[in-house]
């Protein structure tokens, strides 16, 4: 029923819409049919979205009163198996960190899609910025693994918020999108699809009673069996056995969790892991960026291939997991890496820790909430070279 | 031994509870197996939701029906996505004064002015007992606390009160000195349509009766009996009077259009 719905309601076809709005409808092709959000710029949009749309594919939209609350509402209700999401902008990301680490605890399925705007703080409220990447890693307490996905165009912010419900299906945790006030409000053509071919990943449900004995181990990933169908589970957000029971004394209860819900994410980084490249063969300069600023970025690296200079290409997909192992075999056949970032340096850390000392390493950052442009990125190639 | 006849309920295998011996939360879980008991309630029918605290500890893991412990403060908004998932179920919070007045008071005056059709109890034992007896907004003025060695200087919260205004469909509140007011208002809120809260004034004899000459669960049972005064009476007080009273009964009770339901409508409007 539901691909005859969304046929019907977003026939297939070009259309022109903000970065916002196609999250709003890659989370409603992906089952997206909860959503818990609190207004704030440049995200609102998405929530009008929703607001809009879910009723019609019989979702269920709330605004509730503030970011802890949105998220605490659409972990309840991935355990009652809707496929859930929420979106905000720095502020309301940072209060909804512990939260975060409580999905990442109980294995719950969610998408929290941070539209980055500049800070610290309320900083530059309209304004688009790339200042959450580590957030995105390491903003919950503990230890933790993370799965972020960030678009550079909006016709990508539909398609990697379909990435994120399949990869928090797949692997029962929550995950997040990092776009950002620029992406969120450009209006762009972007091509919906036909409902069938879109390919979605349900989670995992348990089949009988004995499978539901052991929602927390004894499986990478085990069934989820999710309330009101008489399984009686226990979920907390407490250290707990494999039967859920909560067991905060022992160590090796601790151990185990803990290391199985970091190797979900290890043991499959090479089917999580993207990126995309070009011109990275004979490249003698190397241009890393991510999100929004990959867009100027690839503008400069066609420049100076025009120019005649050997400048390659490389925008990192998914944040975290890093895609630092193809970095570093790059990394070895060029003189330097060029990073433009909409942030004082965030990035290009990630990139040093993957690269060899000789070579040079390059920041072009711009804060206060203007973009980057191709030209400054081409500064900085051909800065190099000179 | 004779069973425990609600034993049924709760999960045997991680019994006994944690909670000191003495403490009104053996009451509220008592009172709590006994209304779905005699209102027929099959577990598999329940989701129970708790935060953090001892109160927080009564449903969770004890009750033998799906159970959410959540963070600090946020069992209500928890129950929101819960019972929007799941309309047909019985969603029920128990937990704390500072759990879900203090740290999470916020979500509670939404969900109740929203009405959606949770069951909130709110156990108030006037102080924060799990993180060792500091002051909540519920400790009455002047009492002695880990964090109000000289007496508490701030005045306490009427949750009740609070909530009722807030556009609850039902709100009640009794004492553990009063179970069978009590089990009868639980029962109502049950099947209440709409949000329900009943506040239980409860004893915590190990972090608040100690430090308040009130040493044992029964000299805080007798202080309960002693200073609470029904609402009808209450209502012939004056301001002066009540210093230092719990007024006890139902603050509310009526029908007004429910949330999800509201937003189930959306849905059929759409189609
Ligand atoms: C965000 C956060 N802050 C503080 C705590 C510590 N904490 C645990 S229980 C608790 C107080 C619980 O008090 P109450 O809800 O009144 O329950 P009681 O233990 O008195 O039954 C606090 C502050 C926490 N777990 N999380
Ligand atoms: S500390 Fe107080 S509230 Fe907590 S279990 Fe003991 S008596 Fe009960």
């Amino acid at each position: 029923m539901s691909n005859n719905v969304l046929r019907r309601l977003y026939p297939k076809g070009n259309y022109f819409m903000q970065g916002d709005e196609a999250i709003a409808y890659g989370a409603i092709f992906a089952g997206c049919r909860f959503y818990a959000g609190y207004p704030i710029t440049p995200a609102s949009e998405i929530a009008e979205t929703m607001s809009r749309e879910l009723p019609k594919v019989g979702g269920y939209y709330i605004q509730m009163e503030d970011e802890i609350g949105s998220i605490a509402a659409i972990i309840g209700a991935s355990w009652t198996g809707l496929k859930t999401m929420t979106a905000t902008s720095g502020p309301g990301f940072s209060l909804m960190m512990e939260n975060i680490g409580y999905a990442i605890m109980t294995e719950t399925p969610a998408v929290i899609v941070d539209v980055q705007r500049s800070g610290p703080s309320t900083g530059q409220a309209t304004k688009g910025a790339q200042g959450d990447f580590f957030q995105a890693r390491w903003g919950t307490h503990g230890d933790h693994p993370a799965i972020a996905l960030s678009p550079s165009s909006v016709e990508e912010c539909f398609w990697i918020t379909i990435d994120a419900f399949n990869l928090s299906e797949r692997f029962r945790m929550p995950v997040m999108v990092l776009a950002d006030g620029i992406v969120g409000h450009m209006r762009e053509q972007i091509r919906i699809p036909d409902p069938d071919e879109v390919s979605i990943i349900e989670r995992k449900l348990p089949t009988n009673m004995e499978e539901t004995k052991y929602p927390f181990g004894r499986e990478l990933v085990p069934p989820m069996p999710i309330f009101g169908k008489g399984y009686f589970t226990h979920v907390t957000g407490s250290t707990h056995k494999e039967t859920g029971m909560r067991d905060v004394f022992t160590p090796s209860v601790h151990d185990r969790l803990v290391r199985r819900i970091h190797e979900k994410v290890r043991e499959h980084e090479k089917d999580i892991v993207k990126w995309e490249e070009k011109f990275t063969d004979d490249a003698e300069i190397l241009v890393i960026s991510w999100g929004i600023s990959a867009k100027p970025s690839l503008g400069a690296v066609l420049r100076a291939r025009k120019e005649g200079i050997k400048a390659g290409f490389f925008r990192v997909i998914t944040i975290h997991p890093f895609p630092g192992k193809r970095i570093n075999e790059l990394g070895k056949d060029v003189k330097a890496i060029v990073v433009p970032e909409m942030n004082l340096g965030q990035l290009i850390l990630e990139v040093q820790r993957f690269t060899n000392d000789d070579v040079k390493l390059i920041g072009v950052n711009k804060i206060g909430g203007v973009p980057i442009t191709s030209d400054e990125v081409y500064r900085a190639i051909s800065g190099v070279m000179s | 031994m004779k069973k425990y006849r609600m034993l049924k309920y709760l999960r045997e295998e991680v019994l006994p509870t944690t909670m000191c011996p003495g403490c009104g939360g053996g009451t509220v879980l008592n009172v709590f197996a006994n209304a779905i008991d005699e209102l027929g309630i099959d577990p598999r029918n329940l989701v129970m939701v708790s935060g953090i605290g001892c109160a927080a500890w009564i449903p969770s893991p004890y009750f033998k029906s799906d159970t959410l412990h959540t963070t600090h403060g946020r069992p209500v908004a928890f129950a929101t996505g819960i019972k929007i998932g799941l309309p047909d179920k019985y969603v029920v919070v128990i937990s704390g004064d500072g759990d879900l007045a203090g740290i999470g008071g916020n979500h509670l005056i939404h969900a109740a002015r929203r009405n959606i059709d949770i069951t909130v109890i709110l156990v108030n034992n006037f102080i924060y007992g799990m993180t060792g007896g500091q002051v909540a907004p519920t400790t009455p003025f002047g009492a002695k606390t880990t964090t109000t060695p000289y007496g508490n200087v701030e005045h306490p919260l009427d949750i009740s009160e609070t909530i009722a205004k807030a556009g609850a469909s039902y709100v009640a509140r009794w004492t553990t000195a009063h179970p069978f007011a009590l089990l009868k208002a639980i029962k109502k809120a049950m099947v209440k349509k709409g949000f329900a809260l009943v506040e239980v004034i409860s004893q915590c004899p190990v972090q608040y009766g100690r430090r308040n000459e009130l040493r044992t669960a029964t000299e805080m049972l007798k202080w309960f009996l002693k200073v609470s005064v029904p609402l009808k009476k209450a209502a012939k007080m004056s301001l002066e009077e009540l210093e230092g009273r719990i007024t006890i009964g139902e603050f509310v009770d009526v029908d007004r259009p429910e949330f999800v339901e509201e937003l189930n409508r959306l849905i059929e409007k759409g189609e």
